[in-house]
Protein backbone atom coordinates (compact mmCIF):
# COMPACT_ATOMS: atom_id res chain seq x y z
CA UNK A 1 0.00 0.00 0.00
CA UNK A 2 1.32 3.52 -1.19
CA UNK A 3 0.80 6.99 0.56
CA UNK A 4 -1.36 7.64 -2.86
CA UNK A 5 -3.78 4.73 -1.49
CA UNK A 6 -3.99 6.12 1.54
CA UNK A 7 -5.24 9.41 0.78
CA UNK A 8 -8.60 7.78 0.32
CA UNK A 9 -10.43 8.39 3.42
CA UNK A 10 -12.44 4.96 3.59
CA UNK A 11 -9.11 3.80 3.46
CA UNK A 12 -7.79 5.52 5.46
CA UNK A 13 -10.11 4.37 8.11
CA UNK A 14 -9.62 1.14 7.71
CA UNK A 15 -5.85 1.12 8.39
CA UNK A 16 -6.52 3.16 11.07
CA UNK A 17 -8.58 1.18 12.75
CA UNK A 18 -6.52 -1.64 12.59
CA UNK A 19 -3.38 0.47 13.87
CA UNK A 20 -4.92 2.11 17.03
CA UNK A 21 -5.73 -0.85 19.22
CA UNK A 22 -1.65 -1.34 18.92
CA UNK A 23 -0.54 2.28 19.33
CA UNK A 24 -2.68 2.79 22.29
CA UNK A 25 -0.99 -0.23 23.74
CA UNK A 26 2.19 1.19 22.67
CA UNK A 27 1.51 4.30 24.37
CA UNK A 28 0.57 3.12 27.73
CA UNK A 29 3.30 0.76 28.25
CA UNK A 30 5.83 3.51 27.30
CA UNK A 31 3.78 5.88 29.53
CA UNK A 32 4.11 3.20 32.04
CA UNK A 33 7.76 2.59 31.98
CA UNK A 34 8.89 6.36 31.68
CA UNK A 35 6.68 7.61 35.06
CA UNK A 36 8.36 4.61 36.65
CA UNK A 37 11.62 5.65 35.65
CA UNK A 38 10.72 9.38 36.24
CA UNK A 39 9.84 9.01 39.71
CA UNK A 40 12.88 6.96 40.49
CA UNK A 41 15.31 8.85 39.01
CA UNK A 42 17.96 10.62 41.21
CA UNK A 43 17.60 14.33 42.17
CA UNK A 44 20.01 17.17 40.51
CA UNK A 45 22.67 18.11 43.03
CA UNK A 46 21.46 21.75 42.21
CA UNK A 47 17.75 21.32 41.62
CA UNK A 48 17.06 18.53 44.10
CA UNK A 49 13.66 16.83 43.17
CA UNK A 50 12.09 19.55 40.91
CA UNK A 51 14.16 17.62 37.76
CA UNK A 52 11.55 15.48 38.07
CA UNK A 53 9.36 18.21 36.10
CA UNK A 54 11.76 17.92 33.27
CA UNK A 55 10.57 14.64 32.16
CA UNK A 56 7.20 16.10 31.91
CA UNK A 57 8.11 19.41 30.61
CA UNK A 58 10.47 18.62 27.90
CA UNK A 59 8.82 16.03 25.89
CA UNK A 60 5.60 19.01 26.12
CA UNK A 61 7.91 21.44 24.64
CA UNK A 62 9.32 19.15 22.07
CA UNK A 63 5.87 18.45 20.71
CA UNK A 64 4.75 22.12 20.89
CA UNK A 65 6.96 22.32 18.20
CA UNK A 66 6.97 19.07 16.47
CA UNK A 67 2.97 19.25 16.56
CA UNK A 68 3.34 22.64 14.08
CA UNK A 69 5.87 20.96 12.07
CA UNK A 70 3.00 18.09 11.09
CA UNK A 71 0.76 20.40 10.67
CA UNK A 72 2.84 22.66 7.83
CA UNK A 73 3.88 19.44 6.12
CA UNK A 74 0.42 19.12 6.02
CA UNK A 75 -0.40 22.57 4.90
CA UNK A 76 2.26 22.13 1.73
CA UNK A 77 -0.08 18.87 0.91
CA UNK A 78 -2.91 21.39 1.24
CA UNK A 79 -1.92 23.75 -0.53
CA UNK A 80 1.06 22.25 -3.09
CA UNK A 81 -0.83 18.68 -3.83
CA UNK A 82 -4.31 19.13 -2.56
CA UNK A 83 -4.11 15.77 -0.91
CA UNK A 84 -7.31 14.88 1.03
CA UNK A 85 -6.34 14.20 4.06
CA UNK A 86 -3.73 16.65 4.37
CA UNK A 87 -6.22 19.39 5.91
CA UNK A 88 -7.84 16.74 8.16
CA UNK A 89 -4.51 16.05 9.52
CA UNK A 90 -3.47 19.64 9.87
CA UNK A 91 -7.19 20.54 11.76
CA UNK A 92 -6.64 17.59 14.21
CA UNK A 93 -3.66 17.80 14.97
CA UNK A 94 -3.94 22.27 16.18
CA UNK A 95 -6.22 21.24 19.45
CA UNK A 96 -3.99 18.11 20.22
CA UNK A 97 -0.89 21.12 19.76
CA UNK A 98 -2.20 23.95 21.62
CA UNK A 99 -2.59 21.08 24.53
CA UNK A 100 0.74 20.35 24.76
CA UNK A 101 1.83 24.15 24.30
CA UNK A 102 -0.36 25.13 27.05
CA UNK A 103 1.35 21.92 29.53
CA UNK A 104 4.71 23.02 28.42
CA UNK A 105 4.01 26.84 29.68
CA UNK A 106 2.45 25.66 32.70
CA UNK A 107 4.45 22.83 33.94
CA UNK A 108 7.79 25.48 33.20
CA UNK A 109 6.15 28.02 35.11
CA UNK A 110 5.76 25.63 37.78
CA UNK A 111 9.71 24.62 37.47
CA UNK A 112 10.23 28.42 37.17
CA UNK A 113 9.06 29.60 40.36
CA UNK A 114 11.62 27.47 42.78
CA UNK A 115 14.46 27.62 40.70
CA UNK A 116 14.16 30.73 38.79
CA UNK A 117 12.27 32.38 41.81
CA UNK A 118 9.53 33.74 39.38
CA UNK A 119 6.27 32.10 37.45
CA UNK A 120 6.79 33.97 34.41
CA UNK A 121 9.60 36.38 32.57
CA UNK A 122 9.01 37.88 29.15
CA UNK A 123 12.24 36.92 27.91
CA UNK A 124 12.55 35.31 24.46
CA UNK A 125 12.07 31.49 24.59
CA UNK A 126 8.90 32.28 26.94
CA UNK A 127 7.53 34.82 24.71
CA UNK A 128 7.94 32.85 22.05
CA UNK A 129 6.43 29.91 23.25
CA UNK A 130 3.56 32.06 24.45
CA UNK A 131 2.90 33.61 20.66
CA UNK A 132 3.13 29.89 19.59
CA UNK A 133 0.04 28.97 22.37
CA UNK A 134 -1.82 31.83 20.57
CA UNK A 135 -1.04 30.80 17.00
CA UNK A 136 -2.33 27.56 18.08
CA UNK A 137 -5.25 29.15 19.57
CA UNK A 138 -6.23 31.77 16.56
CA UNK A 139 -5.87 28.87 14.28
CA UNK A 140 -8.04 26.84 15.60
CA UNK A 141 -10.99 30.00 15.95
CA UNK A 142 -10.07 30.24 12.12
CA UNK A 143 -11.56 26.63 11.38
CA UNK A 144 -14.65 27.12 13.56
CA UNK A 145 -15.13 30.84 11.23
CA UNK A 146 -15.13 29.41 8.00
CA UNK A 147 -17.84 26.79 7.96
CA UNK A 148 -16.63 25.50 4.51
CA UNK A 149 -14.13 23.09 4.97
CA UNK A 150 -12.08 23.96 1.79
CA UNK A 151 -11.86 27.05 2.08
CA UNK A 152 -10.66 27.28 5.53
CA UNK A 153 -8.16 25.12 5.05
CA UNK A 154 -6.58 27.01 2.46
CA UNK A 155 -6.34 30.13 4.94
CA UNK A 156 -5.17 27.86 7.53
CA UNK A 157 -2.69 26.69 5.60
CA UNK A 158 -1.28 30.11 4.71
CA UNK A 159 -1.22 30.73 8.31
CA UNK A 160 0.31 27.76 9.76
CA UNK A 161 3.44 28.19 7.06
CA UNK A 162 3.57 31.64 7.89
CA UNK A 163 3.48 30.28 11.53
CA UNK A 164 6.25 28.27 10.97
CA UNK A 165 9.09 31.08 10.98
CA UNK A 166 8.51 30.90 14.45
CA UNK A 167 10.22 27.54 15.27
CA UNK A 168 12.87 28.36 14.58
CA UNK A 169 12.62 31.58 16.35
CA UNK A 170 11.75 29.42 19.42
CA UNK A 171 14.83 26.45 18.75
CA UNK A 172 17.55 29.20 18.57
CA UNK A 173 16.01 31.93 21.02
CA UNK A 174 18.53 30.86 23.87
CA UNK A 175 21.46 31.49 21.71
CA UNK A 176 20.41 34.75 20.38
CA UNK A 177 19.35 36.36 23.03
CA UNK A 178 20.58 36.88 26.55
CA UNK A 179 17.23 34.63 28.10
CA UNK A 180 16.08 33.05 31.72
CA UNK A 181 15.85 29.45 29.89
CA UNK A 182 19.00 27.69 29.85
CA UNK A 183 20.35 26.94 26.50
CA UNK A 184 20.04 23.51 24.81
CA UNK A 185 20.91 20.28 26.98
CA UNK A 186 19.86 17.46 25.23
CA UNK A 187 19.92 18.24 21.16
CA UNK A 188 23.00 20.46 20.70
CA UNK A 189 26.57 19.81 18.66
CA UNK A 190 28.71 17.82 21.15
CA UNK A 191 26.18 15.87 22.30
CA UNK A 192 23.70 15.67 25.69
CA UNK A 193 25.19 17.65 28.51
CA UNK A 194 22.59 15.58 30.40
CA UNK A 195 23.65 12.53 32.49
CA UNK A 196 22.22 9.31 31.47
CA UNK A 197 20.29 8.94 34.98
CA UNK A 198 18.32 11.72 33.57
CA UNK A 199 18.62 11.47 29.95
CA UNK A 200 16.82 7.83 29.72
CA UNK A 201 13.54 8.38 31.45
CA UNK A 202 13.62 11.84 29.37
CA UNK A 203 14.03 10.14 25.98
CA UNK A 204 11.82 7.12 27.42
CA UNK A 205 8.85 10.00 28.21
CA UNK A 206 9.52 11.66 24.85
CA UNK A 207 8.88 8.65 22.98
CA UNK A 208 6.16 8.02 25.11
CA UNK A 209 4.17 11.60 24.36
CA UNK A 210 5.20 11.25 20.54
CA UNK A 211 3.11 7.89 20.47
CA UNK A 212 0.47 9.61 22.40
CA UNK A 213 0.01 12.11 19.88
CA UNK A 214 0.29 10.25 17.29
CA UNK A 215 -2.53 7.93 18.97
CA UNK A 216 -4.63 11.19 19.53
CA UNK A 217 -4.02 12.48 15.75
CA UNK A 218 -5.14 9.02 14.08
CA UNK A 219 -8.29 9.17 16.01
CA UNK A 220 -8.73 12.99 15.58
CA UNK A 221 -8.20 12.47 11.66
CA UNK A 222 -10.85 9.98 12.01
CA UNK A 223 -13.65 11.94 13.62
CA UNK A 224 -12.87 15.00 11.37
CA UNK A 225 -13.62 12.60 8.21
CA UNK A 226 -16.78 11.33 9.65
CA UNK A 227 -17.50 14.89 10.33
CA UNK A 228 -17.23 15.60 7.24
CA UNK A 229 -19.02 12.84 5.55
CA UNK A 230 -21.95 14.24 7.76
CA UNK A 231 -21.89 17.34 6.32
CA UNK A 232 -21.77 16.22 3.09
CA UNK A 233 -24.94 13.60 3.89
CA UNK A 234 -26.84 16.65 5.55
CA UNK A 235 -26.45 18.97 2.36
CA UNK A 236 -27.97 15.94 0.52
CA UNK A 237 -30.41 15.26 2.81
CA UNK A 238 -31.24 18.90 2.36
CA UNK A 239 -31.17 19.09 -1.36
CA UNK A 240 -33.47 16.35 -1.52
CA UNK A 241 -36.06 17.97 0.35
CA UNK A 242 -35.71 21.09 -1.60
CA UNK A 243 -36.10 19.28 -4.61
CA UNK A 244 -39.04 17.60 -3.85
CA UNK A 245 -40.92 20.40 -2.20
CA UNK A 246 -39.80 22.20 -5.25
CA UNK A 247 -41.07 19.37 -7.28
CA UNK A 248 -44.44 19.36 -4.84
CA UNK A 249 -45.17 22.78 -5.65
CA UNK A 250 -44.83 22.64 -9.34
CA UNK A 251 -47.22 20.09 -9.85
CA UNK A 252 -49.81 21.94 -7.40
CA UNK A 253 -49.16 24.73 -9.49
CA UNK A 254 -49.87 22.85 -12.91
CA UNK A 255 -53.03 21.43 -11.15
CA UNK A 256 -53.97 25.29 -9.94
CA UNK A 257 -53.40 26.67 -13.66
CA UNK A 258 -55.14 23.08 -14.98
CA UNK A 259 -58.03 23.84 -12.72
CA UNK A 260 -58.52 27.68 -13.88
CA UNK A 261 -58.40 26.45 -17.33
CA UNK B 1 10.13 2.43 48.74
CA UNK B 2 8.87 6.39 48.72
CA UNK B 3 9.55 8.70 46.47
CA UNK B 4 10.83 11.75 48.68
CA UNK B 5 10.05 15.28 47.11
CA UNK B 6 11.37 17.46 49.16
CA UNK B 7 10.44 21.08 50.27
CA UNK B 8 8.43 21.87 46.13
CA UNK B 9 6.82 18.40 46.33
CA UNK B 10 3.80 20.80 45.58
CA UNK B 11 4.72 22.37 42.13
CA UNK B 12 6.29 18.44 41.06
CA UNK B 13 3.14 17.00 41.81
CA UNK B 14 0.82 19.87 40.48
CA UNK B 15 2.93 19.28 36.82
CA UNK B 16 2.10 15.72 36.76
CA UNK B 17 -1.64 16.54 37.93
CA UNK B 18 -1.71 18.86 35.22
CA UNK B 19 -0.67 16.66 32.38
CA UNK B 20 -2.58 14.14 33.50
CA UNK B 21 -5.93 16.32 33.79
CA UNK B 22 -5.09 17.59 30.09
CA UNK B 23 -4.20 14.02 28.45
CA UNK B 24 -7.65 12.94 29.93
CA UNK B 25 -9.70 15.74 28.12
CA UNK B 26 -8.10 15.06 25.18
CA UNK B 27 -8.81 11.46 25.55
CA UNK B 28 -12.34 11.91 26.42
CA UNK B 29 -12.90 15.22 23.73
CA UNK B 30 -11.94 11.99 21.08
CA UNK B 31 -14.16 9.23 22.29
CA UNK B 32 -16.82 11.69 22.53
CA UNK B 33 -16.63 13.12 19.63
CA UNK B 34 -16.24 9.88 17.76
CA UNK B 35 -19.01 8.88 19.61
CA UNK B 36 -21.09 11.83 18.72
CA UNK B 37 -20.14 11.16 14.68
CA UNK B 38 -21.10 8.23 14.41
CA UNK B 39 -24.56 8.61 15.93
CA UNK B 40 -25.47 11.43 13.89
CA UNK B 41 -24.60 8.98 10.78
CA UNK B 42 -26.69 6.58 12.32
CA UNK B 43 -29.51 8.89 12.64
CA UNK B 44 -28.80 10.16 8.61
CA UNK B 45 -29.05 6.18 7.87
CA UNK B 46 -32.57 5.57 9.52
CA UNK B 47 -33.55 8.49 7.88
CA UNK B 48 -32.36 6.97 4.63
CA UNK B 49 -29.84 9.23 3.20
CA UNK B 50 -26.73 7.13 1.48
CA UNK B 51 -23.55 7.93 0.55
CA UNK B 52 -23.04 8.84 -3.29
CA UNK B 53 -21.21 5.36 -3.45
CA UNK B 54 -24.48 3.51 -2.61
CA UNK B 55 -23.09 2.40 0.62
CA UNK B 56 -24.43 2.99 4.07
CA UNK B 57 -23.87 5.90 6.15
CA UNK B 58 -23.05 4.31 9.22
CA UNK B 59 -20.42 1.80 6.72
CA UNK B 60 -17.11 2.83 8.58
CA UNK B 61 -14.21 0.68 9.23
Amino acid sequence: MTLIDLANPTRFLALSARVLPWLAAATVILLTIGLYQSAYAPDDYQQGATVKIMFIHVPNAWLSMFVWGVMSVASLGTLVWRHPLADVAAKAAAPIGASFTFLALLTGSLWGRPMWGTYWEWDARLTSVLILFLMYLGLMALWRAVEDPSRAARAAAVLTLVGAINLPIIKFSVDWWNTLHQPASVMRMGGSTLDKAFLIPLLVMAVAFTLLFVTLHIAAMRNEILRRRVRSLQMMQASRIAFSSDVGTGSRQENASKGAA
Amino acid sequence: MMISLGPYASFIVTSYAAAAIVVAILIGWVVLDYRNQTQRLRELDRSGVTRRSGRSAVDTP
